[in-house]
């Protein structure tokens, strides 16, 4: 460590103001606090004088580690959909590994690139510090996208997202919306023909040469598409062979779906790892389980077949499409979240109240889990203020009591 | 009466006193800093080269004349010490060892009295934290009997000899100056028993519950328009010695503290002291850069080796500064050395005292995580929502959100486990000094 801290040490004038490279400066900032933690120490006068071990850097990084299971089932279950529709009937596991990482590795490259390539830039014309809020965002987005979404739509949404959700407001800690959720939501409204439909969320293609070729022009909606298009009293959901959709896959994950979302188990052991460090909250993730499961039996108690996805049991609202993804890994978002605590408790159900609403009766949108967080994200600061709100009466009719009694 | 207060953390650092034994050092030179003083503004009555007495006035307030700072010694002025534009950083004075005490005249106004003393600028307001302003009759008087920062001792334990019938003295001065209570906090660790003429409160909770302003909110908090004085039970002592004694008692027991403290212990001085008078041969020899507090680790203030024992200290804290440590990728370690609240550190319950050192650990960052500063702040105050309003000096705000009710010492735990690390009791002091002079 040594060695490296004294490469740092030499390089170090030339990033500094004046010096040849320091335009980028930021960007030599950002790789030294990465490697080493800062020297800086606590003010002299009128401030603490030793700091909790904990910073933002250790905050998003918990969060991409909780993001791990969901990332390395989505390799596995990209490459299974793929064996399916190619009517295999051998599943070579590593061979399948390698086939799911080729198909998302590039998609998070590009994501990266562009994102910290605009952080970056952002960092330096303002002379600030590069914040560490992409880490999430890069990883999240190619995760919610489906897995035949082009590399160049990737790289538009991502950098659309970033300028307009998050550094035009003032970078990490300012956004109002959930910058992965914009930029899923730029892909679904911008090219709707190729984010949704029946051919976008299985890998159709050899990653370069490894897996097996599928001949024929191959389609297969997700389960909440299958819901959607169907008339009447929808018939059994069918996964890539046309074989019934057992309610085990569906919480085991291998159903086509955006990349990282299929798989229930592997979201509840993100969701473990985010509670267990403390990092996500647990009343946002309850509520919204518990606002979809009131939602979603309410839907099924009234079900007509005018909206066929009203036949869901409630817990199949959880089990299929991006809800159970989007409670534990977007709603929490603290940023674009309500900040108190009984605040998070209503922002959270009405995530899940909203996401089933707007899934089971608008049949143009098969999911409303994207579409219920982002407008949420919008009143969240209005609950807020309801919250705060019921404070400041508190205390002024503590104020009002004391007056007429003396 | 008794008062619980539930959220807080204890920070458990080394370097704690197990031993009662208390070493005498005479200070050769002692300082008065009128910053320790928040509203105060100095000027000074005396000169280099005067010769004072113990409890002589050495500085009084422009705005209130009688209120005044004396000299915790008797001897010459050393120095006047001042900064920018004339502003007075400190008087020093140089002990000549005589003891020389001024009399007091305990018939006089009390009010009078405390001014001259120098015991009414040891005393606080809410609103504001700042020296009490005397011609605002107070609705209550809060007496703090407990101490819960880091490698604090009950201040019980820290009062000079015959401490109750001084108490019981101090509280039938205090009674005079107030229509409401007097009310003393006390702790677990307390040892003198009820003090008759107080409303005797009893507070159990872990930090910050001694730290008055929640000691208020849970008792009576404090509205709009009025006004509480908080002042410490060393305070209190003082007081009902000048109304035994007639003199000032300026001798203090001083708490050594802090992981690179050699042998933490007591030492009986005198107020101001220069801390290398208490500190010498007693740091660890190790290398390390130091950070020598005077005070404790969340709200006291950096000094170096010729720093001062600051008002109203009873405590030196010494850790390690930090800033000679190269450490790889921290934000990452899940070292179980590493002092956190947070259960992302998931080892940090192998260790049972933890030496922290000073740095941020960390860059600063807007608010990001939602719910940190609630966790540790024991009052239906959104400490979040003030500290923005205080941010974007929005009176209506500060005043809606509770900021009469606070002192900037009450954030210092916020401050502690900010993510964001953010200089929240700067701001605060920042958000009261503009209040107080658009509302005044």
């Amino acid at each position: 460590m040594k060695k490296l801290r004294n490469i740092l040490d030499k390089v170090e004038p030339h990033f500094k103001p004046g010096g040849r490279l320091s335009a980028l400066g930021s960007v030599y900032d950002g790789f030294e606090t990465f490697l080493f933690t800062p020297r800086s120490t606590s003010a002299a006068a009128t401030a603490v004088h030793i700091h909790d071990a904990m910073d933002s850097k250790r905050a998003m990084i918990i969060v991409v580690l909780a993001l791990m299971p969901c990332f390395l089932f989505g390799m596995y279950n990209t490459a299974y959909q793929h064996w399916l529709a190619a009517g295999a009937t051998e599943f070579p596991f590593l061979t399948m590994m390698l086939y799911g990482l080729l198909a998302i590795l590039p998609k998070v490259v590009v994501c990266y690139a562009v994102g910290l390539g605009i952080e970056f830039a952002v960092a330096q014309m303002r002379r600030e510090e590069i914040q560490e809020g992409f880490l999430v965002s890069g990883i999240l987005i190619p995760m919610i996208c489906p897995i035949e979404t082009p590399l160049w739509m990737i790289a538009v949404a991502t950098a659309f997202s970033v300028i307009f959700a998050k550094e035009v407001f003032g970078g990490t800690g300012f956004n109002i919306f959930n910058v992965a959720l914009v930029a899923r939501a730029f892909l679904f409204f911008a090219y709707p023909a190729q984010m949704s439909g029946d051919d976008v969320f299985v890998a159709t293609g050899t990653m370069l040469g490894v897996g097996p070729a599928i001949a024929d022009a191959f389609t297969c909606a997700t389960p909440l598409g299958q819901i959607a298009s169907s008339t009447g009293v929808p018939a059994a959901i069918t996964g890539v062979g046309s074989e019934a959709v057992s309610t085990w896959q569906a919480f085991v994950g291998l159903i086509p779906g955006s990349f990282g979302e299929t798989s229930k188990l592997c979201i509840l052991i993100g969701a473990a790892v985010l509670l267990l460090s403390g990092i996500g909250s647990w009343r946002i993730m309850l509520s919204v389980f518990g606002g979809a499961l009131a939602m979603g039996w309410l839907a099924n108690v009234c079900a007509t077949p005018t909206y066929p996805a009203s036949y869901l049991s409630a817990v199949d609202q959880l089990l299929y499409g991006g809800l159970a993804f989007a409670a534990v890994f977007m709603a929490t978002d603290p940023v674009t979240g309500c900040r108190t605590r009984t605040g998070q408790v209503v922002y959270g159900a009405l995530i899940g109240v909203i996401a089933v609403i707007i899934r089971t009766y608008n049949n143009g949108y098969p999911e409303g889990a994207m579409l219920a967080v982002l407008l949420m994200n919008a009143f969240a600061s209005l609950i807020d203020w309801c919250v705060v709100r019921a404070n400041i009466s508190r205390r002024r009719a503590r104020l009002t009591a004391k007056t007429s009694r003396s | 009466m008794k008062i619980k207060l539930s959220k807080g953390f204890d920070l458990k650092l080394a370097g704690g006193i197990d031993a009662g034994a208390v070493a005498e050092i005479k200070a050769e030179i002692c300082a008065v800093v009128p910053d320790d003083y928040p509203g105060f503004v100095p000027k000074a009555d005396v000169r280099e080269g005067d010769t004072v007495e113990k409890g002589s006035v050495l500085m009084h307030d422009k705005l209130q004349p009688h209120l005044c700072l004396v000299s915790p010694v008797s001897g010459t002025v050393r120095a006047v010490v001042r900064g920018e534009r004339r502003k007075i950083l400190r008087v020093e004075v140089t002990n000549d060892h005589m003891d020389k005490s001024r009399r007091f005249d305990t018939a006089s106004p009390l009010m009078q009295l405390l001014g001259q003393s120098g015991l009414l600028a040891m005393m606080r307001t809410r609103p504001y934290d700042t020296v009490p302003d005397a011609s605002v009759r107070p609705r209550d008087i809060f007496v703090n009997g407990l101490d819960t920062a880091p490698l604090a001792v009950d201040p019980s334990g820290l009062l000079g000899p015959d401490a109750a019938a001084a108490l019981q003295a101090g509280v039938k001065a205090l009674k005079t100056l107030t229509d409401g209570k007097v009310y003393l906090t006390t702790g677990p660790g307390w040892t003198l028993g009820e003090v008759p003429g107080a409303e005797n409160v009893q507070v159990q909770g872990p930090h910050p519950a001694g730290a008055v302003s929640f000691q208020i909110a849970a008792i009576e908090p404090v509205d709009k328009g009025e006004t509480v004085w908080t002042l410490g039970v060393d305070t209190l002592y003082g007081i009902g010695r000048l109304m035994l004694d007639g003199t000032v008692d300026t001798t203090v027991t001083v708490a050594v503290t802090g992981p690179e403290v050699e042998k933490p212990g007591f030492v009986r001085t005198v107020r101001g002291v220069r801390l290398d008078a208490i500190l010498r041969n007693n740091i660890k020899n190790d290398g390390r850069n130091k950070r020598i507090i005077s005070g404790n680790v969340l709200t006291g203030v950096a000094e170096g080796m010729d720093g001062w024992l600051r008002a109203p200290w009873r405590q030196v804290t010494v850790i390690a500064e930090g800033d000679d440590v190269d450490e790889f990728m921290g934000w990452a370690s899940v070292s179980p050395s590493k002092l956190s609240v947070n259960r992302a550190l998931p080892l940090r319950g192998l260790r049972r005292l933890f030496a922290p050192d000073a740095r941020l650990n960390g860059g600063r960052r807007a608010m990001i995580m939602s719910g940190e500063y609630d966790r540790v702040f024991p009052a239906d105050i959104l400490p979040e929502y003030l500290i923005k309003a205080i941010i974007s000096r929005n009176i209506d705000d500060m005043e809606a959100l509770g900021i009469y009710e606070v002192a900037p010492e009450d954030f210092a735990l916020c401050e502690f486990v900010d993510t964001s690390k953010l200089p929240l009791q700067q701001i605060v002091r920042d958000g009261l000094d503009y209040l107080r002079k658009e509302l005044n």
